[in-house]
């Protein structure tokens, strides 16, 4: 398969595009700017609709709209641009609409920094907006992998009618690597039966809505996806084991960091110490069954985050809290030096002997 | 083989493009790689600088800590990196823009005269490529005809010339002692 | 016998949740109107807002999707862009439009998205109970302008056409009332230009329907009526502001 070198933002855009994403509505926010900057470019001449939006809100919206039609639709932005969305995402969520929302993350709260982070792994895994929901989380760690997750998560989305985020940071989004595009075709659902793409006088009128005024009718609207989400939650867990076979201390990363911390593994490894590393490719749903084992044989585990710690949580959760977690985070869109984790696993095992 | 090499200076000189050029030569050798531009308002005409890693293995963090080689057009960029570059490693400067030398022994200081040589041959902004040609005299790290296809590859379709331009450059940068 | 009144085919057969005298009713009913004279039906989408109008969805019978509050315009600029084909009309309140859908409402104008805006401008929340809109006259109660609308704190009313006639994507600012026979036959015909500028291309129409509240304005349905008339219509003068298929404008 043909190789090119591309940025992740520009990658993300043209598989996005190959797997049939027909509407692209953005607004330009550091670090995402090149995927807005690619579909500008890519979308009018391959049938597609490219659309500035006056702000983050209206290009959530946009996309809502579009997306209530039962075609393709994405969005994109960066942390600040992303709270705007969740107001959007929300509705989503809550009229079962599939779409797909990509977020570059940079450094926060605020305005924050424009370099690489990882602290909306909250925002993402616990609330995209409002209310009681969830959304399918994937976290690539490499601009294939930007690549490969949109049209995995355009499938997943239309097969749970549930949105999918691509949750990326300023470093995969920037950072240009060789990559190639499968040719593989996605599995398109017919979506006529919801959509509202026009009765054509054939067909009860369809509506898209999220208002339930009588409670245990939005009550059991809730319970029904509810039950979805345990089918996702027991059928899309992904994840990556790197040397966990056999080792003491399990480091736990994903994305971008991931790829830092599995350099701290094999150096530390070099110098004989039994260290794996676990990474999460969903973060909702979490592989928590998976590193549930993974950690089976560990006696400390090692979270590795660009933030304060948040996803550290779930890696407690999934555990039981039946092992010590430690964390060694850098924040801010400071990112850490592999050297930064190897000191800490070297910290730990001396801790264990 | 692992190679991290920063090239940095003003926005302007090419110093993206040809990280690029190393980029598209390491991809051509199927070899691994990463290039991670600065980004930011530091890039709209103030310093920019890219972080090229090249490997025959996966490479984790695509930020370099400790380059082996550090390309510099000019002199906030040779103060700001000289520090980190490894021991051993090497420092490639443009003598016509940096005048002040590197204050570390224990690393290869190799000055061209980059911005002269390409005015002197009509080779408007062909200092970065000097350079390169220079790191490639330096290192053996690609062949001439890696450089060629990779060359193809990251030059627009619409201005061929700049092809036979760039190698020019390369190879005045190579031939300079 | 034959029927010479009947509803029209694209209102369903069910009983609304409007108050008694409430100005929605009368404004459904003509965009169904149009939509049958049009036959269009099956291949239009109408957006409904947050406001008393958010189950709209429930009276008309085509597709309809449910916006979040004051993003109508962008959600019909998401279908129309994704579906050029379809006929797209938003239904919004003064609160979401001219508050919190200020700009979605003035960039779909702006770009001259070809879709229908019908904006009821009734001057109050409605849905919430009654609080100041941005369209509430000077001087009138509200929940929230217990004391009368003081300009010097709250500010003015926000005239919604005469803000986007100065936009050059929109192809129809049009103010019209329902407070009279007369007015409301005015108030179709604009609607059905609305949807004929988007049939053809001609970018975006807002027509303006000064309609009555008398819920929460604390009159009788015949007051409320003549509240339009009197108080709203000298404030918020009835007319054509822009009409791209014609020379002369008001």
């Amino acid at each position: 398969m043909e190789k090119y070198l591309m940025k992740g933002n520009e990658a993300l855009g043209e598989a996005a595009i190959r797997a049939g994403c027909k509407c692209f509505f953005g607004y330009p926010i550091t670090p995402q700017t090149e995927l807005s900057a690619y579909m500008a470019k890519q979308m009018p001449k391959r049938g597609g609709v490219f659309l500035q939006a006056e702000s983050e809100l209206a290009a959530v919206n946009m996309t809502l709209g579009a997306a209530s039609t039962g075609i393709r639709a994405m969005t994109s932005s960066s942390s600040p641009g992303i709270s705007l969305k969740t107001e959007g995402v929300s509705y989503m969520a809550g009229c079962d609409l599939p779409a797909v929302i990509v977020n570059v993350q940079r450094g926060g709260p605020g305005l924050g920094s424009i370099q690489p982070s990882q602290a909306d792994y909250f925002q993402a895994t616990r609330a995209m907006g409002h209310g009681d929901a969830y959304i399918i989380v994937l976290a690539p760690n490499s601009v294939q992998e930007m690549a490969d997750f949109v049209g995995l998560a355009f499938d997943l989305a239309d097969k749970y009618r549930i949105p999918a985020m691509l949750l990326a940071d300023g470093l995969l989004g920037q950072m240009m690597e060789p990559v190639s595009f499968s040719d593989e075709k996605t599995d398109f659902v017919n979506k006529d039966d919801w959509a509202a793409n026009g009765h054509k006088n054939k067909r009860e009128h369809n509506i898209v809505n999220s208002l339930y005024l009588d409670a245990p009718t939005l009550e059991s609207k809730v319970q029904a996806r509810f039950e979805k989400y345990k089918i996702i939650e027991q059928n899309e867990r992904r994840c990556e084991k790197y040397m966990c076979d056999d080792a003491d201390i399990l480091v736990t990363a994903y994305g971008a960091t991931a790829r830092i911390a599995k350099t701290a593994v094999d150096h530390a490894r070099q110098k004989g110490i039994k260290v794996g590393l676990f990474r999460p490719i969903t973060l909702y749903p979490f592989p928590r069954q998976e590193l549930a084992d993974a950690a089976k044989g560990a006696k400390i585990i090692l979270d590795t985050e660009l933030s304060m710690g948040q996803m550290i949580e779930d890696v407690k959760l999934s555990t039981n809290c039946t092992l010590p977690v430690e964390f060694y985070g850098r924040t801010g869109g400071v990112v850490p030096a592999p050297e930064e984790i190897l000191a800490k696993i070297e910290q730990l095992n001396g801790g264990l002997n | 083989m692992n190679m991290q090499i920063i090239l940095a200076g003003f926005g302007g000189q090419g110093i993206l493009f040809a990280g690029k050029v190393l980029a598209y030569c390491a991809m051509t050798d199927g070899k691994k790689l990463t290039w991670l531009p600065s980004y930011g308002p530091e890039m709209r005409g103030g310093t920019a600088n890219c972080s090229v890693c090249i490997s025959d293995e996966e490479i984790g963090s695509p930020v370099i800590q400790n380059p082996d080689v550090l390309i510099v057009m000019n002199s906030p960029s040779l103060r700001k990196f000289e520090n980190n570059v490894k021991t051993g490693g090497i420092i490639l400067a443009d003598s016509s823009i940096i005048t002040e030398e590197c204050q570390r022994d224990d690393v290869s200081f190799v000055k061209v005269a980059a911005s002269d040589i390409a005015e002197k041959n009509e080779l408007s902004g062909g200092a970065n490529m000097v350079l390169l040609g220079k790191l490639l005299e330096l290192t053996n790290l690609f062949t001439r005809e890696t450089v060629e296809k990779a060359l193809k590859k990251c030059v627009s379709p619409k201005r061929p010339q700049l092809i036979p331009a760039n190698l020019k450059a390369m190879t005045l940068g190579g031939a300079f002692q | 016998m034959s029927v010479i009144f009947e509803k029209p085919k694209a209102l369903l057969d069910v009983t609304t949740h409007y108050c008694p005298g409430c100005g929605h009713g009368i404004i459904h009913r003509l965009v169904a109107e149009v939509i049958d004279e049009l036959g269009i039906e099956g291949e239009t989408v109408g957006v409904c807002p947050v406001g008393c109008a958010v189950m709209a969805y429930d009276y008309f019978s085509c597709d309809m999707i449910e916006a979040p509050h004051g993003r109508a315009p962008a959600v019909a600029t998401g279908v129309k862009r994704a579906n050029p084909n379809l006929h797209v009309f938003t239904y919004q309140g003064d609160g979401d439009l001219a508050a919190i859908g200020t700009a979605e409402t003035i960039h779909s104008g702006t770009r001259g998205e070809n879709i229908v805006i019908v904006f009821v401008n009734n001057t109050t929340y409605g849905m919430t109970g009654g609080q100041m809109a941005p369209t509430t006259l000077p001087g009138q109660v509200t929940q929230t302008t217990p004391y009368g609308r003081d300009v010097k704190t709250a500010g003015y009313p926000l005239r919604v056409c005469e803000i986007m006639s100065q936009l050059d994507g929109v192809a129809l600012a049009e103010r019209v009332a329902v407070d009279s026979p007369a007015h409301i036959r005015q108030a179709k015909a604009a609607i059905k230009k609305g949807f004929d500028n988007e049939a053809n291309g001609r970018g975006l129409s807002i027509i303006e329907v000064l309609s009555s509240c008398p819920t929460n304005w604390g009159m009788t349905p015949v007051k409320a009526m003549e509240f339009v008339r009197e108080q709203m219509i000298p404030y918020y003068p009835l007319g054509v502001y822009k009409d791209v298929t014609k020379k002369e404008t008001r």
